[in-house]
């Protein structure tokens, strides 16, 4: 796993490498650690429905196909919707970056370990999905080099941390809301 | 003219604009035309609660989304209906072939047949079914619906619909 980087660092490294990017982070404490970094009109914060943050990405990479999507998924999350990496990969959107930040653990409901702080090896998943470009990142530093440097693809990115939450204020938006200001944002 | 070019008409007619789609041998030759027009945007997908995902990222975006799916699916996709669809009032379109309903020989197919139409009004999914050539426009009702009032629907698909008894 990471140095003795965690998610809250990881998502304040993707946030200072944001450049107009629609952003879909997954459930829990990601969104919350992310609405407290950084809160966008452009973030698409999942309330519910574990697992879906990378296929809610994909439906709007195809939909925008001018815009640049970046998913902010995590091991648990993406363990649960595994058959997303297929239909990605075989699709293969030109403007879709899958981020997923590796604890090893289910981080919103006590740290339970996940199996990839076992066996499991998510890089290794997607390449055989179909997935051309791969990153796996350990360091904090290579985050901003290496998401400011893809190009137009369908890339997956891997960030290894530590398990751990920060002590954050919950999402104050309504989801009605939040959709609408979403919807907004990204019909611009 | 067949059935299945009614219905590939009338999806295509209806605004209906992405199609998500698992197998079912009820939707074969709709799933062949679909490719062999290559009209609409259609990617298969590996479990139907990854496709409510997919098709909810399209909404948000104008898309007018629908899931072509097999009654059984609905079940793999009530928590994305209720947290993801219903939480943030996300409308997509469900047609679904109903197997298991009258009828029907394959002993399996039965129990998820017999609890399709009840679960989806549990769900408080607007249904529309489709037994009868001459009700094959339900699917324009059912996409004009799911727009105007800002909910999902499902156009259901009944066996009758081809004939089967």
């Amino acid at each position: 796993m990471g140095e003795n980087m965690k998610r809250f660092d990881a998502i304040r490294k993707i946030v200072d490498s944001l450049n107009n990017e629609i952003l879909v982070c997954n459930i829990g404490a990601p969104s919350r650690e992310l609405y407290n970094i950084k809160d966008r009109e452009e973030n698409f914060y999942m309330l519910g429905s574990m697992g879906l943050a990378s296929s809610i990405a994909f439906g709007i990479a195809i939909s925008k196909p001018l815009r640049k999507i970046w998913c902010i998924d995590g091991d648990g999350s993406l363990l649960m919707n595994l058959g997303s990496l297929s239909t990605i990969a075989n699709n293969q959107p030109s403007n879709l970056t899958l981020i997923v930040i590796d604890n090893g653990s289910y981080g919103s409901t006590g740290n339970q370990k996940t199996y990839t702080s076992k066996k499991t090896k998510l890089e290794t998943i997607a390449k055989g999905a179909g997935f051309n470009s791969i990153t796996v990142i350990k360091n904090e530093e290579n985050i901003i080099l290496t998401l400011k440097d893809l190009g137009i693809g369908c890339h997956f990115v891997k960030i290894e941390v530590l398990p751990g939450n920060a002590k954050v204020e919950n999402i104050q938006l309504d989801p009605e809301d939040l959709k609408r200001r979403f919807m907004n944002s990204i019909s611009k | 003219m067949s059935v299945d070019l009614k219905l590939y008409n009338a999806i295509k007619n209806s605004g209906i604009d992405l199609i998500l789609s698992l197998p079912c041998i009820m939707l074969k030759n709709l799933l062949e035309l679909i490719e062999e027009k290559n009209e609409i945007k259609h990617i298969s997908v590996t479990r139907e609660e990854e496709g409510v995902g997919i098709a909810a990222g399209a909404s948000l975006c104008g898309k007018i989304p629908a899931l072509l799916i097999q009654n059984s699916g609905i079940g793999n996709s009530i928590n994305a209906i209720k947290s993801l669809l219903h939480l943030f009032k996300i409308p997509i379109v469900f047609i679904m072939s109903h197997r298991g309903s009258e009828g029907e020989k394959i002993k399996a197919q039965i129990p998820m047949g017999k609890l399709t139409p009840d679960l989806l009004d549990l769900l408080e999914v607007e249904k529309f079914v489709i037994d009868s050539e001459e009700k094959i426009d339900y699917i324009k009702t059912a996409v004009e619906h799911r727009t105007s009032a800002g909910v999902s629907t499902c156009i259901l698909l009944k066996r009758t619909l081809w004939g089967k008894t």
